[in-house]
């Protein structure tokens, strides 16, 4: 039975794009380890925290999309625990609404790429609400 | 007492007409209730960041676990604080 499974971590804001990098690099590679199928990543970038975790105001956010066996849940999450660059994450089973709505926004997401001018707007609002909170 | 109901007024008095509530995900078809957009979910909450009961906003129930679901997992990846104070007047 494969299911679909949305994840998302957060990371240190310690760490430096390119350690930020590596350690995406090692789940995604954990999870092709276990033999899961990748559907689709989102790099968030460092973004401010609603509250502080761990002292920290701000952290690295990346989603990965997967479908993968039950059971792999339970032992990505635990590499998850064992790393200390991972500061909270949250994996959630999708229901046949989430993957509708996922792919809707990933198309969305798709359309603003190839008109980057209407990309850079939202994205600097974002991070500016953020900075006020 | 006779005297008080002799009063007329010159414009009829306003009664307040309660526009009738609605689910707003019934009616617009919406399914998922996505938890990363906090800017959505906000509509939600109060101003110290709790979550508002459903005679307040018309959601049906059916949503409105959906709604507290997503909260609380917004709540957990620090995108919706927990509790602070004017939640809403700095956005």
């Amino acid at each position: 039975m494969l299911n679909q499974y949305e994840t998302v971590f957060i990371m240190t804001p310690v760490l430096s794009e390119e350690q930020m990098k590596e350690t995406v690099k090692k789940f995604e590679g954990i999870l092709l380890e276990k033999g899961a199928e990748i559907v689709h990543q989102e790099n968030w970038g460092l973004r401010q925290l609603a509250y502080p975790i761990a002292k920290k105001t701000s952290g690295f956010y990346h989603l990965i999309e997967f479908k993968a066996e039950p059971s792999v849940v339970k032992e990505y999450e635990l590499q998850y625990r064992r790393d200390e660059r991972v500061m909270r994450y949250l994996t959630i089973l999708m229901d046949k609404h989430a993957i509708a709505y996922s792919e809707k926004r990933r198309n969305l997401r798709k359309e603003k790429e190839t008109a980057p001018v209407v990309e850079e707007a939202p994205a600097a609002v974002e991070t500016e609400n953020n900075v006020n909170e | 007492m006779a005297q008080q109901s002799d009063i007329k007024y010159l414009t009829p008095i306003a009664v307040d007409i309660r526009k009738k509530k609605y689910c707003r995900f019934k009616k617009s078809g919406i399914k998922y209730i996505d938890y990363k957009d906090a800017e959505f979910l906000k509509k939600f909450v109060n101003e110290q960041g709790r979550i508002l009961p459903r005679r307040l906003t018309g959601t049906s129930l059916k949503y409105q676990k959906k709604v507290a679901q997503a909260v609380k997992r917004a709540r957990h990846l620090a995108l919706l604080p927990f509790v602070t104070d004017n939640l809403k007047s700095n956005n």
